[in-house]
């Protein structure tokens, strides 16, 4: 595999009975790039992100995530990713420093190492006067950020991030994104679905599903040249208009 | 006969979910509600649809008092939650025949009203709605909050989690029914979405933070506000960042949306500045406000 493309998918196919949820997508995201992968409820984006994370066996195609095969590695790929949604992310019933020791431990840290990561992740988010406190009570832009940061304690080459700015206020949100930014910058691909099209302008290059196939791919910029609109919003009516 | 909302506050423990808040809304007009989870819109929601009582204040809607004419209010407003509260084991037909009934009409009386609308999803009327997918459930409970054609309809985050072509859809079927003489207040997080509003109002934290058309409340921001682009942007929002005289330092797509403290900027100096930060092909383009500028400015 080249090291340089973190993702390799060809051909990628789920068929559900006579359905297809996903046919034949074909692309490559590079180490660091922050990649949007977009599309309209229903599209296939969560079914072919499911196949990517390993937890969905693809009916056919090829896909290599992270260095390993999803057909063969699925489970070395799961310890090779971070992963986080909006809908499930950190235990409500577990403070914030237990939080981070639980997945700490789940990716199979060790003890000294999550003490360390633990204490520099909620210096840098700002989190020293609740460390201790229920993550259920904090606020929920709060709760997203701290999400994020955990989904990367294994330091893996990748997140997958499933809608992670759903309902949070914009400045929050501009904020998350400058953790984004700031995990690429480290060489981390961020792997992004979003149905705020001005989220998707952050990113190096989107992709748009409509139907189960990939339509468009490319930056941001060129996307709109190409449908020579001004924004993404209108790039995304366009396409899934059709 | 609008809304009529005055001096509205209300607590959970310690916990003000909405502090003194006062506003009409027009009979006729679309309103929106524009902000994040835990602005207090679903509070005012269940308050003005008589679910829930105020701590003070009162509030009219379509000229009854959410206290004393309870039933009245009940029988002449759509309510449509965030969440998905309709029968999951029934049918779409059920579902809808089931409200109909509970308001003592019939889906053909007022079939004219939720046509449109209805159309989508008549062919899967024997599917259950638990089995509906995300689209069909919104259009679905929008059909049941207005089948005994409603003076007021309340929708609570209708779009959140929709995709943006659902999303125009949605707004479109808005539109006609405002055309029908129903008052809408719609309550949303997406800012794009305030621009498709008569009025909007702006909450955060339980306050209102603004209030008036989306085209004049852009003119509220206090400041020139200047689009800056590099080739780096996360070099670009740290150096910004740690610039002395930055106001407000905001991602904007692929520019970020830079305002300065001082009165007499001149965007040559912030050029330079970026410069020994070796950014390249840097610009710097006075733009306009956006409603999310206005939003951010006010709840800073």
């Amino acid at each position: 595999m080249n090291n340089d493309k973190v993702i390799q998918v060809e051909g990628l196919t789920k068929m559900f009975g006579d359905f297809t949820a996903v046919n034949a997508i074909t692309f490559e995201v590079e180490k660091g790039e922050i990649f949007g992968f977009l599309g309209a409820n229903g599209a296939g984006k969560t079914t072919a992100m499911k196949m990517l994370i390993g937890i969905s066996n693809p009916t056919s195609g090829k896909a290599n995530v992270a260095g390993f095969d999803v057909f063969t590695n699925a489970e070395d790929i799961k310890k090779n990713i971070g992963y986080m949604s909006q809908k499930f992310a950190l235990y409500d019933d577990l403070t914030v420093k237990e939080n981070i020791t639980f997945f700490g431990g789940i990716y199979g840290l060790k003890r000294q190492r999550i003490k360390e990561k633990s204490n520099a992740l909620i210096v840098e988010l700002g989190l020293e006067e609740v460390a201790n406190k229920l993550v259920g009570s904090l606020p929920l832009g709060w709760k997203q950020k701290l999400s994020f940061s955990v989904s990367l304690i294994h330091d893996p080459k990748i997140v997958f991030l499933d809608e992670p700015t759903g309902g949070v206020d914009p400045i929050t949100r501009r904020q998350f994104w400058e953790l984004i930014y700031k995990a690429s910058h480290n060489g981390t691909t961020v792997f992004v679905t979003t149905h705020y099209m001005d989220e998707a302008e952050y990113c190096d290059r989107v992709s748009i599903m409509v139907n189960g196939k990939i339509e468009a791919l490319d930056t941001p910029k060129k996307l709109k040249e190409q449908f020579k609109v001004k924004n993404m919003n209108d790039v995304f009516l366009k396409l899934a208009r059709e | 006969m609008g809304i009529s909302i005055n001096n509205i506050s209300k607590s959970y423990k310690n916990v003000k979910a909405l502090q003194d808040i006062s506003f009409e809304v027009k009979e006729g007009e679309l309103f929106g509600l524009i902000g994040p989870d835990g602005a207090g819109k679903t509070t005012l929601f269940r308050i003005l649809t008589t679910l829930l009582f105020a701590d003070n204040g009162s509030a009219t809607v379509a000229g009854f008092d959410v206290v004393k004419a309870y039933k009245n209010i009940r029988n002449n407003v759509g309510y449509m939650p965030g969440k998905f509260s309709l029968y999951q084991d029934l049918t779409i037909e059920e579902n809808l025949n089931f409200f109909a009934t509970i308001f003592g009409t019939t889906i053909e009386e007022n079939y004219d009203l939720i046509k449109d609308i209805y159309v989508q999803i008549e062919p899967f009327k024997n599917r259950r709605a638990g089995k509906l997918s995300g689209g069909m459930k919104q259009k679905l409970a929008l059909c049941c909050a207005l089948i005994h054609k409603p003076k007021v309809l309340f929708l609570d985050e209708p779009t959140t989690g929709v995709d943006p072509v659902s999303r125009k859809e949605f707004w479109d079927m808005l539109k006609r029914l405002q055309q029908k003489g129903i008052t809408i207040l719609v309550s949303t997080p997406y800012m794009d979405e305030a621009e498709l509003c008569d009025r909007i109002a702006l909450i955060q934290g339980g306050k209102i933070l603004d209030i008036d058309t989306p085209q004049e409340i852009v003119k509220h921001y206090p400041k020139p506000i200047y689009n800056v682009s590099a080739n780096n942007m996360y070099q670009l929002i740290n150096s910004l960042n740690d610039y002395e005289f930055n106001h407000s330092v905001y991602p904007f797509g692929e520019f970020v949306h830079y305002t300065d403290s001082r009165i007499d900027f001149n965007p040559e100096d912030l050029k330079a500045y970026l410069e020994t930060k070796k950014l390249l092909n840097i610009a710097i383009e006075k733009t306009v406000a956006t409603i999310e500028d206005t939003f951010m400015e006010l709840a800073k």
